[in-house]
């Protein structure tokens, strides 16, 4: 089970309150995670990476374990306590104009 | 009893304004889509309960929003918005060739008939339609296909298809217009498209009569008259009396030609209502005093629309998108600024009254006229 935290306008757009719980299918990855996390929450594709290139949006952030992982590969494994469920992966809108 | 319902899209969120005939006194709803630009929401013409609108922002996007029970609730619908084929390229500001790109959606227009029909135009320039209430998206690439579209180039708002006119007498009549590209029309319900822009003149473009390139800011009909259109231009307040097919100026006694809105009475087809600002460089009203003018001969000959408006120390702008009119009895025109306010008047234009002072800055103001 991964945990995770969407930023407050994701959340509201998600119609869900605290932290997300997701089973994921095989290993945890960003991409692996986004993709559970846009399967449960449809209204989300498009908001945190592009429809059809999977980038992430620009001013959207991964941030877990204290780590800043925007700019790791998508396929790349998560830390091991995002796996086990015992830190969240945390989606953050990024300190930028708006 | 009927009413008006005014659709305000704000920077930071969605306002739904209501009042009954009188437009005396207003209940305000809102923020709906609280912190994010909202360009435009529109209801239906067909189901006055059924609303869309676009809702984007820097960190998440864009969204399509859409209300089932006139704007009380809201779902998200659709929002990918893929064009056809291989985009190609426009040219940017350095005349450098660039990949379209989706940005935004910067208006949308429902059908006239057929309430889960909607059109958005977007930037980069390009126009979608969905027939299934939002949740699917497709591009009508013929008119990103005109041979002039890889020498399309944004003006200083992007490269924004920010008016659909759909013609009342004749379902396969469309009319757009992007900034910097000017007015195209499909008369093939959007397979293929012409521009429409003769008897246009700029002078910040190269060739200032050129076939395309004009930096058009809005244009109207009504509905009644559909192969008379008015414009407002970067400079110059335009009117067409042959659907587009040639066009002259109408400016007249405007204290300037530049401005963004241009909206035409409800009941009289030759009543218009621009809102000049001072230039293209200031965008504030000239001599700080906000005036809506009015002409009731189709152009040429405009009158000062003062009355409830501040005339002293006011520096608002008035966007593309901000002015609409409802179609009660005695006509009610609509218009919100980049200060929050907005105004109406239930008299044609003759006083106005503010309904709301402190809005975020409004990017668009539409009118329902509730049954």
């Amino acid at each position: 089970m991964i945990r995770v935290v969407l930023p407050a306008h994701l959340k509201n757009l998600a119609q869900v309150h605290g932290e997300v719980q997701l089973d994921v299918d095989g290993q945890a990855t960003q991409g692996s995670v986004l993709d559970a996390l846009e399967a449960a929450y449809p209204m989300l594709r498009g908001t945190i990476r592009d429809h059809v290139t999977k980038k992430r949006r620009r001013f959207v952030r991964f941030f877990a374990c204290e780590q800043d992982l925007s700019n790791e590969s998508p396929d790349m494994p998560l830390p091991d306590p995002v796996a086990a469920g015992t830190e969240p992966f945390l989606i953050v809108g990024a300190m930028a104009g708006g | 009893m009927g009413g008006v319902r005014v659709l305000v899209g704000t920077r930071k969120g969605a306002f739904v304004l209501t009042s009954d005939e009188k437009r005396a006194q207003w209940d305000i709803s809102g923020p709906h889509f609280g912190g994010w630009e909202i360009y435009h929401l529109k209801g239906s013409p067909a189901d006055p309960d059924r609303l869309y609108a676009s809702q984007s922002g820097g960190w998440f996007g864009q969204l399509i929003q859409r209300s089932n029970d006139g704007g009380v609730t809201w779902e998200p619908v659709g929002n990918e918005f893929t064009y056809d084929g291989v985009p190609g390229t426009h040219l940017w500001y350095d005349g450098t060739p660039r990949p379209w790109e989706f940005k935004r959606v910067w208006h949308l227009e429902p059908s006239l008939s057929d309430p889960d029909t909607v059109y958005a135009g977007v930037e980069d320039a390009g126009l979608f339609r969905s027939t299934d209430g939002g949740q699917e998206w497709q591009e009508l690439p013929g008119l990103r296909g005109h041979d002039s579209a890889s020498a399309w180039q944004p003006g200083a708002g992007g490269l924004c298809l920010h008016t659909i006119l759909l013609d009342p007498s004749d379902p396969a009549r469309i009319f757009i217009a992007i900034s910097a590209a000017g007015v195209f029309r499909s008369d093939d319900a959007g397979k293929t498209w012409r521009p429409m822009n003769r008897g246009l003149r700029s002078e910040g473009i190269p060739d200032p009569d050129a076939e395309v390139g004009h930096c058009v800011h809005r244009i109207a009909m009504h509905p009644s008259r559909p192969t008379v259109l008015f414009m407002q231009k970067h400079w110059d307040v335009m009117r067409s009396d042959d659907a587009g097919e040639s066009w002259r100026e109408i400016s007249g006694n405007l204290p300037t030609d530049f401005g963004f809105p241009i909206e035409v009475h409800a009941h009289e087809p030759d009543t218009i209502y621009v809102v000049p600002i001072k230039s293209d460089y200031e965008h504030v009203p000239p001599d700080a005093k906000l005036r809506v003018y009015r002409s009731r001969v189709g152009g040429d000959e405009w009158e000062p629309l003062t009355n409830g408006l501040p005339q002293r120390d006011c520096y608002v702008n008035v966007l593309r998108d901000a002015m609409a009119v409802d179609s009660l009895d005695s006509c009610g025109v609509y218009f919100g600024t980049t200060g929050g306010q907005v105004y109406a008047s239930a008299d044609a234009g003759d006083s106005w009254t503010p309904i709301v002072r402190d809005l975020p800055a409004v990017l668009s103001v539409e009118v329902q006229t509730l049954p």
